[in-house]
C-alpha cells in the first residue's frame, strides 16, 4: 500500500515537472524561437536575464518546487531501478537512506541557493 | 500483514535491452529508462552548478568553464532525452489511467493484443517528441538567432 502511494507520488511529481521543466526549457533552449522572461534580449541565460528572474518570487517559489519534485521523480525512479535487480532487504534499506540523504542534501543546497539568488536580485547586488 | 513474494530478476540489466515478443513499447520503455537516468545525473550537477550563482559566480556565460562546444551539445542531448522522456512519460501515465488501451473484452481465442489499440498513441507521442527535438535543434544550432 505504501509503495502504491509512493508510485502515485512518483506520477503525479511528473505531471508538475512537465509543467515546470517545460517552462524552464522553453525559457532556456527555445529562447531563440518564443522568447520569454528575458526582457534584456539575447539568451535566456545571461547573467543580466538570470538575475531577473531571480528577483520575481514566482521564479523562486518555482525553483523551489521543481528542485524537490523532480529530486523524488528522479530519484524514486532511480529505487525503482536498483529494487528490481532484486537486492536483499538490509540492501533495500540501505538504497533508500542514501538516497533519501543524498536528495535532502541536493534539495537543501537548491532551495537555499534560490533564496539567495532571489535575495541578490532584489537587493541589486549581482 | 502479507509479505510479498520476491521473484529473482535472473536477467538483471541485460533483460531491459531484450524487446522479445513485447515489441516497439519494450524499447520504449528501455528508452524512458535510459533517458531518465541520464537526465537524473545531469540534474544532479546541474543543481550543483546554478547553485553557484549564489557565490556570484555564473560558470555557463561567454567565456566560462562551461562555454565549450562538449557542454553546448551535452546540453541538447540533455534536451533531446527531455522531450522523448516527458512525451513517453504522458503516455506512460495515460496508459497507467486506463486511456487509450480499450475496452475490455471476452479473452476468447484468438486473444487480441491491446498493444495495437495503444501504439497510436506512442506513434502521436513520438511524433510530437520529434517536432519539439527539431525545434531545439534549431535553436541550439543558433539558427533562431
Amino acid at each position: 500500500m505504501r509503495e502504491t502511494k509512493y508510485w502515485t507520488w512518483h506520477m503525479a511529481a511528473g505531471v508538475v515537472i512537465l509543467l515546470l521543466l517545460g517552462l524552464h526549457m522553453f525559457i532556456m533552449h527555445l529562447d531563440g524561437i518564443i522568447p520569454m522572461f528575458a526582457p534584456h534580449g539575447g539568451e535566456g541565460v545571461s547573467k543580466e536575464n538570470s538575475l531577473y528572474r531571480d528577483g520575481l518570487l514566482f521564479f523562486t517559489v518555482t525553483y523551489v518546487l521543481l528542485l524537490g519534485v523532480a529530486l523524488y521523480h528522479g530519484l524514486y525512479g532511480l529505487r525503482t531501478i536498483l529494487f528490481e535487480l532484486t537486492l536483499k532487504p538490509a540492501a533495500e534499506k540501505a538504497v533508500s537512506v542514501v538516497l533519501l540523504l543524498a536528495g535532502l542534501g541536493l534539495f537543501g543546497l537548491g532551495a537555499w541557493a534560490a533564496v539567495a539568488a532571489h535575495a541578490i536580485a532584489v537587493a541589486g547586488r549581482g | 500483514m502479507t509479505e510479498i513474494k520476491r521473484h529473482d530478476n535472473r536477467l538483471g540489466l541485460w533483460g531491459w535491452m531484450g524487446g522479445g515478443r513485447w515489441g516497439v513499447e519494450r524499447y520504449a520503455y528501455i528508452l524512458h529508462r535510459l533517458t531518465g537516468l541520464g537526465i537524473l545525473l545531469y540534474f544532479l550537477m546541474h543543481i550543483v552548478v546554478t547553485s553557484l550563482r549564489a557565490t556570484g559566480k555564473y560558470v555557463w556565460l561567454k567565456g566560462e568553464f562551461f562555454d565549450q562546444p562538449i557542454f553546448k551539445f551535452g546540453e541538447f542531448l540533455v534536451f533531446v532525452a527531455f522531450a522523448y522522456h516527458a512525451l513517453n512519460g504522458i503516455r506512460l501515465v495515460l496508459v497507467e489511467l486506463g486511456f487509450a488501451v480499450g475496452k475490455p473484452i471476452e479473452p476468447v481465442y484468438p486473444y487480441r493484443t491491446s498493444l495495437n489499440v495503444q501504439r497510436p498513441l506512442l506513434i502521436v507521442m513520438m511524433v510530437l517528441a520529434l517536432v519539439l527535438i527539431a525545434a531545439g535543434g534549431y535553436d541550439f544550432l543558433g539558427l533562431a538567432d
